[in-house]
Parts: structure tokens; C-alpha cells; sequence
């Protein structure tokens, strides 16, 4: 009598094909759910790689405070400086009066690893302190591991002021 | 005798529901080959270590701030002013440093042993990643001391990656969370660190640890006893019916006392040495710096530096690469036949190989010679030895001209260049001439950088570095400095 009661159940169990078919539909829903939370946690993590940020020119200072022939580090804020950075949004460049009154703004950036380069005056080089990289005055490569010479920012004269394009870390 | 027997009670009641004290009873007696010794016990090392970081991070978390303009005053605060918060760091750094460190012994022991022979092939395969992972989470946590340091060793870590072809400015920028390090950079590594690489440890050290207990653990080696993937199984099998021990307490005592070490040497550590000192502030326009990544990265620091011009992007891209597919073929391609190392020189051999190359590459970076001695000061006026003008002129400009920076003089100065205490000895007037005006190989040209007088001066002095008396020569010089043979007549010739 008990096994006749649990008969309906038993027949209650699906059929091979609905079987198949629930078992695809559960995946498929899975899958959907999946997506839906997972393509915009994805899409927000990578998100700094959709950004174009453009670049930004920053005033260094008065062209009256550079002397010709000197190389001396200012110092600006990156191109996308976000409210909570602090100091952290600050970057520098070397910048070159050259003596026909032009500016050069050298990357502070080593060219092997991206290592701060230092400029030594009284020798005219930049030297990094990392892996030994060093530079002429002209950014060129004078000794050491960096495949090439220094990045280079533009530069301009606005209203007396020196201003250089903040740009991404120059990598390549 | 009523608590006793209520407390009984309550735990065959949640017995009863959970099943969980049976389970981890017979997961800690569950048979081990018998003898298995102290090789054994740097698995469990690594898990406490981690445990550890795991406690310490958690604490440390509770007052860190993953702001990139407010984390170094937090760190500040922890190492100086909040209690026990220098300890605390202490503890997450050496443990840290604890857990590389035992992962690559972890490692060495189990290929020495031939442990991830069949069928454990699967066990070697997530211990590569755990390794990798581990790296991961120490360079990660190096960045969360946000200081000078950190900031130039994420600009360091984004150059690198950003040499991989075709996307490498993408992974750059996906490092610094932008297009520049900022506000960003700092909360993306801190995600990484605390949530995203603690996640996959936890997930591969379940792995791990389910496949040791699937799998068993791999009893010692012994020379001639072959893996053969059809007969290992029953063979294993029979070996822990015959013979085997439980794991508690008869092998496990042994991962308590080393597990019991690792603490107190990590505590001891901390109290005694404490963590790394904080640079100076998070400001990429600081440019002072002269920034060096910690003592296990080292090494690769060193390779860096000494790769032949050129091959850097080849190496840094393709190394890493080839590192991971050899570690994962390790088993595809050795799974079977001898274990013990006596019968398996090559694998001993290229141990060997690797650790003698990762500690020579080590003391080479923690010396790094290539690197510019910044903080060489002029040479003393005992030391220039003379009053000659040329040649104090010479003995000044050796320093301003950035020359001490890379070369020694009596111990002074920098070691990127040759040793010029004794320079008049092994070149000629005309050499040391040739060769700054020229430069060559790590050598700047001084030809347009020194005057005339200069270069005389700086010659001059160069020419007097000698310990032989006036009047002699080495023989070792060449020919012109033959000639030329006493300095000071030479230099006293000339008009300063």
C-alpha cells in the first residue's frame, strides 16, 4: 500500500527531454546571471584602459626665471589629478633653456625602467640612480642600459609663463 | 557532572547536524607513509606563514586608509604612534618574506623528491600558481607602503609590462589605474592585495589541500623505486595499509614545532629588526630617490641591470613566460620513473643552478655596483696627496664631473667604472686621455663636456694615482706613460 502511494510520485519525474532541456536552461540562466553581474564589474575594472584623458598644459613658470644654459626640475600636476590624490598627483620634468631661448622638457623618466634620472650640473649629465642609465644634456644616451634617450613633453610660452603638456608616463 | 553532561549533549547534537568533527577527525588521522621526516614539514610552514598575513593584514586593514593622498600619514601613524602598529607591520612584512621564502624551499623540496610525479601532478600545477600568487601579493603589499619607494616601483612595474608587445600599454595602464600614477593607483593595488589575490590563494590552498588528502602524501623517495602510473595506486595503497601512520600527532608534531618556529622567528623579527622604515612621501616630482624593490626581488633588480643592452624587452617579456610554461610542463613531461634525487642528477643539477644564480644575482643587487654613489663626497686633500694646482684642480673636478660617482679612488666613490687608485699603472697619459674624451662601453664621452684645461687637470690627476715612488714605472703601462714615466715631472710641466 505504501509503495502504490509513492507511485504519483514517481511518475511526477521528467521526461529524458524535459530533463535535458531544464538541466540547458539552468546553465543558460546561470550563465545570464553571470553576465549581468559580471560584465560591468569587469567593464568598471578596466575601465581606466576606456578613459582618454586628454592631455593638459601646466605653467612651470616665468620665462624670466630660467636662466639660459640651466637645466632645473619643475614640478606640476599629472593631466588627470583626482580630488583624493594628495602629492601623489604631482610630476616633474628637467627642463632645458637652451641658449637660443627655447625650451626642452625632459621625462624625469629613465628610459630602461622609468627610474627617476637626476641632473648633475656641474657635469651636464643625467644619471639614474636604478641601473646606472646616463644622459647628455640634450637627453641623448651617453652610457648604461636605456635603449633610448629621454621622453621629451612640448613645450610652449603663453603670457610669460613656460607651460608643459602633462602627459601619460611615457612608456613604450 | 550536569555541565559535563549538557556540553555532551550539545555536541552530539551539532555533530549529528553537521557531520564536521568526524570529518576533520579522519581528515587529521587520515594514513600517512610512515618516516616521512623533516623534508615534509615546509608545506605546512608556508599555510601558517600565510595564516599569519592573514591575521595581521586583517588588523592592519582596520586602520589603513586606501586613499592615495592619506595613506602614508595612516602609515605614519601606524608605525609610530598606533600601539603595537610598528610590531604589527613588522609582523606582516617578515611574514611576508616568511612565506616566499618557504614557498621556494616548499618547492625545491618537493621536486627534489620527485613529489609531483603521478598522481600528484595536479597538486604541482596549483603549488606553481600559489608561488606566482605569493610574488604577486608581495610586490602588491610593498606598493601599500605608499611611499617614494612604492611610487617608483609601481612607475618601474608599469615600464616593464608596459614592454609586452601589442598590448603593453594597456597592462600599464591598467597597473596604474590610468594613464598616470594618482589618485587611482593606490585603492586598485590595495583591492588586489586585500580581495582579489587572498581570494585565489584561499581558493588554490583548498585545492591544494584536497588534493593532498585525495592524493595522499608522497612518501620518501627511495633510489630505484619507480612511479609507474599503473601500478602507484595500489602500491600507494598498500604501503599505508601496511604501514602507514596517521597524520595526528605521529607526523603532524613535527609541521607544529616548525610551524611554532616560524612565529616565534617572524615575532622575533619584528620586535627586534622591525618593519622597513618609510621613505619620503608619495610625491613622483621628489626626485631624490634612489629607489631598490625588497630583498626577494632583488635578484631580478640585479638581472635587470646587467642584461646586455637591448635584451631587456625580449627578457622581460619572454622570461616570466618561459618561467611559468617550464613550471607547469614540469609534470606533463616527468611524471613517472625515479624520485629520489640520487638517481636524478639533472634535477639536482638544475637546482643547484638556479639557487647559486638567484643568490649570486642577489648579492650582486644588494651591492649593486652599477648604480651612481650620489652621495660620494670630494676627495680629501690626504688623499689627492699633493698640492700640485693641476692636480687638486684635477682631484676637484674628479668629483664634479660625476667621474667619483662610478669609479673608486683609495676606497672612495662609486664601483660602476673600474677601480682608478692605481690607474697610472695600467694606462698612459695618452689612454686616460683617449678614454674620457671617448667614453665607451658604460663610459660617458667628456669631449664636450670638459674645456681644455679641465680635461688637462683631470689627466693630471689621474696620472698621479700611483703607490709606486717618483721615478718608477709599471711595466704594465703602455708605452707613453713609459715616456711619460714620472707623474709629477709630467704634471708640473704643464701650465694649469
Amino acid at each position: 500500500m505504501a509503495s502504490e502511494t509513492r507511485k504519483p510520485s514517481q511518475g511526477e519525474a521528467l521526461s529524458p527531454e524535459r530533463r535535458r532541456f531544464m538541466g540547458r536552461l539552468s546553465i543558460a540562466l546561470s550563465a545570464v546571471a553571470a553576465a549581468i553581474v559580471g560584465v560591468p564589474v569587469v567593464g568598471f575594472i578596466l575601465g581606466p584602459l576606456l578613459v582618454t584623458d586628454k592631455d593638459v598644459w601646466r605653467p612651470v613658470g616665468a620665462v624670466d626665471t630660467f636662466k639660459a644654459g640651466e637645466t632645473v626640475s619643475v614640478s606640476f600636476l599629472d593631466p588627470s589629478p583626482m580630488a583624493w590624490a594628495g602629492v601623489s598627483a604631482m610630476t616633474a620634468a628637467w627642463l632645458r633653456r637652451l641658449e637660443s631661448g627655447d625650451f626642452v622638457a625632459f621625462a624625469v623618466n629613465c628610459a630602461h625602467l622609468g627610474c627617476p634620472v637626476r641632473w648633475l650640473p656641474k657635469a651636464d649629465l643625467f644619471m639614474c640612480p636604478c641601473h646606472g642609465g646616463v644622459y647628455y644634456a640634450d637627453g641623448s644616451v651617453a652610457a648604461g642600459p636605456p635603449p633610448r634617450g629621454l621622453f621629451k613633453y612640448p613645450v610652449r610660452v603663453r603670457e610669460g609663463q613656460v607651460e608643459i603638456l602633462a602627459s601619460a608616463v611615457p612608456i613604450e | 557532572m550536569v555541565i559535563r553532561k549538557l556540553f555532551r549533549q550539545a555536541v552530539d547534537a551539532f555533530e549529528e547536524r553537521t557531520g564536521l568533527i568526524k570529518f576533520f577527525g579522519d581528515v587529521m588521522k587520515h594514513p600517512v607513509p610512515p618516516n616521512t621526516g623533516w623534508w615534509y614539514v615546509f608545506g605546512s610552514a608556508v599555510l601558517v606563514a600565510f595564516m599569519m598575513q592573514v591575521v595581521t593584514g586583517i588588523a592592519l586593514a582596520t586602520r589603513y586608509v586606501a586613499s592615495s593622498g592619506s595613506a602614508y600619514q595612516v602609515l605614519e601613524f601606524i608605525t609610530y604612534k598606533a600601539v603595537l602598529g610598528n610590531f604589527l607591520r613588522g609582523m606582516h612584512f617578515f611574514g611576508a618574506s616568511a612565506m616566499i621564502l618557504l614557498v621556494g624551499i616548499h618547492m625545491i623540496q618537493v621536486f627534489l623528491m620527485g613529489c609531483y610525479k603521478y598522481p600528484r601532478e595536479f597538486n604541482w600545477l596549483s603549488g606553481v600558481m600559489l608561488l606566482f600568487i605569493t610574488v604577486a601579493m608581495g610586490f602588491s603589499g610593498q606598493l601599500l607602503r605608499w611611499d617614494q619607494t612604492a611610487v617608483w616601483a609601481t612607475v618601474l612595474a608599469a615600464e616593464m609590462l608596459g614592454r609586452t608587445p601589442f598590448i603593453g600599454t594597456y597592462l600599464a595602464r591598467f597597473l596604474l589605474g590610468g594613464k598616470t600614477l594618482g589618485g587611482a593607483t593606490l585603492s586598485r593595488f590595495f583591492a588586489f592585495h586585500v580581495f582579489f589575490l587572498p581570494a585565489a590563494i584561499f581558493a588554490l590552498v583548498a585545492l591544494h589541500l584536497y588534493l593532498v588528502i585525495h592524493d595522499g602524501i608522497s612518501a620518501p623517495p627511495v633510489p630505484g623505486e619507480k612511479v609507474n602510473p599503473k601500478t602507484y595506486r595500489a602500491e600507494y595503497e598498500k604501503l599505508l595499509e601496511e604501514r602507514g601512520v596517521p597524520f595526528w600527532p605521529d607526523a603532524a608534531w613535527r609541521d607544529v614545532v616548525v610551524a611554532f618556529a616560524v612565529v616565534v622567528t617572524i615575532a622575533s623579527l619584528a620586535y627586534f629588526v622591525g618593519p622597513p622604515k618609510l621613505g619620503g612621501p608619495p610625491n613622483p616630482s621628489l626626485l631624490a630617490n634612489d629607489p631598490r624593490p625588497d630583498w626577494y626581488m632583488l635578484w631580478y633588480f640585479a638581472v635587470l641591470a646587467l642584461l646586455p643592452r637591448g635584451m631587456e624587452s625580449v627578457f622581460m617579456v619572454a622570461a616570466p613566460v618561459a618561467a611559468i610554461v617550464f613550471l607547469l610542463l614540469v609534470p606533463v613531461l616527468w611524471n613517472k620513473g625515479e624520485r629520489h634525487p640520487s638517481r636524478r642528477p639533472w634535477a639536482v643539477a638544475a637546482v643547484i643552478m638556479i639557487v647559486l644564480s638567484i643568490v649570486a644575482f642577489w648579492i650582486e643587487g644588494s651591492i649593486s655596483p652599477w648604480s651612481p654613489k650620489f652621495d660620494a663626497q670630494p676627495l680629501s686633500a690626504a688623499l689627492v696627496g699633493t698640492t700640485s694646482p693641476p692636480i687638486v684642480a684635477g682631484g676637484q673636478l674628479f668629483h664634479d664631473k660625476g667621474c667619483e660617482f662610478c669609479h673608486t679612488i683609495d676606497g672612495h666613490g662609486g664601483m660602476r667604472g673600474p677601480d682608478l687608485t692605481e690607474v697610472a699603472h695600467r694606462l698612459s697619459v695618452d689612454d686616460i686621455r683617449i678614454r674620457i674624451a671617448n667614453g665607451g662601453g658604460n663610459m660617458p664621452s667628456f669631449a664636450g663636456i670638459l674645456t681644455h684645461d679641465e680635461l688637462d687637470n683631470l689627466v693630471a690627476f689621474l696620472e698621479s694615482r700611483t703607490t709606486l715612488p717618483p721615478g718608477e714605472t709599471s711595466s704594465a703601462a703602455g708605452p707613453a706613460a713609459v715616456a711619460q714615466s714620472d707623474s709629477t715631472r709630467a704634471v708640473d710641466g704643464r701650465k694649469p
